[in-house]
């Protein structure tokens, strides 16, 4: 798959590769040390930070944590249980 | 006001196989739309894995909408994709939506890979989605599009992992579930009249733009 930035693609296939191996290896297995692929990650991110600052995409608006807090939209109450697949309108946005 | 949807869905492969597949489920044959997919932060806290993505997809509009988009605008959507991994609770949940184009339609995702609750080999996919707009006069199109629109993608995201988990694990196969045809022929009538209800709304801006009524 291609980064935003293609002069940053190879970089992150190496990335890639190395977290893939981690995250199924090490990480999921309970071992939490995740310094093996800092170097690449490195290298990576300052290519990709250069190809977003390019396509005017700010890195502070990709930074938002939404998830656990009262920005994360909820289910209306008028929705059917889960199980079913569903289309309601929510009075929340 | 958003329009929500939620559907879940089950694979028949274990939750560990499933979050490894997610990280690698681009490319793929249904994936056309994503144009790239970055990691841009990534830390471990309370032995969870925490992520930033960005995607950039194409941005399809029906020809109705095109027009609210001014000339010169990028042809492609930026995507945040947020998500925590939780290896020992067993859940990967991600939190999507679109960086641009929010006033034409905001499109809100969390989705929660967890074990199956029938099976602890299988993995069930619990997806929501949150369907937006502020273009006043055309929000109920525009939802509607918007709503049809990731159903589709939804469905192309189960088949690509379910492709990828077959690739990496020789093994990707969905629980059947069932086709209510009687569903679909509701939802194409539905989509034919909110597009001439679109249609209708257009003309008639169209005519106040002519008379200079249009703000």
């Amino acid at each position: 798959m291609n980064s935003v930035g293609s002069e940053c693609t190879d970089m992150k296939r190496d990335y890639d590769q190395c977290f893939n191996k981690w995250f199924s290896e090490k990480f999921l297995k309970g071992d939490r040390a995740n310094e093996a692929c800092t170097p690449l990650f490195k290298k990576y991110q300052s290519c990709v930070k250069k190809a977003m600052k390019v396509k005017e995409i700010n890195i502070e608006d990709v930074e938002r944590t939404i998830l656990g807090t009262n920005s994360e939209p909820q289910k209306p109450p008028s929705a059917k249980p889960s199980s079913e697949e569903s289309t309601s309108t929510s009075g929340s946005s | 006001m958003a329009r929500y949807h939620s559907k879940t869905t089950v694979l028949q492969n274990d939750w560990d196989q499933v979050a490894s597949a997610v990280w690698q489920r681009y490319p793929n044959p249904h994936s056309k739309h994503v144009l790239s997919e970055d990691v841009i932060s990534r830390k471990i806290e309370d032995n969870k894995l925490h992520s930033f993505r960005l995607l950039t997809k194409t941005n399809h509009l029906p020809k109705w909408g095109e027009r609210f988009l001014p000339t010169g605008t990028p042809k492609f959507a930026s995507i945040v994709e947020e998500s925590v991994v939780d290896p020992v609770a067993k859940t990967f949940t991600t939190f999507t939506w679109n960086l641009n184009f929010t006033r034409i339609m905001h499109v809100r995702e969390k989705v929660v890979y967890s074990v199956s609750p029938e099976n602890n080999d299988w993995t069930q996919i619990h997806r929501e989605a949150w369907v937006s707009s502020g273009m006043y006069g055309f929000i109920r199109a525009i939802q509607h599009f918007g709503v049809d629109r990731y159903k589709k993608n939804a469905e192309k995201a189960n088949m690509g992992l379910r492709l990828v988990l077959d690739k990496l694990f020789n093994k990707g196969q969905e629980v059947a579930t069932e086709q209510k045809p009687v569903e679909k022929k509701g939802l194409l009538k539905e989509k034919a009249k909110v597009a001439k209800e679109a249609a209708i709304q257009v003309a008639q801006q169209k005519a106040q733009q002519k008379q200079g009524t249009l703000m």
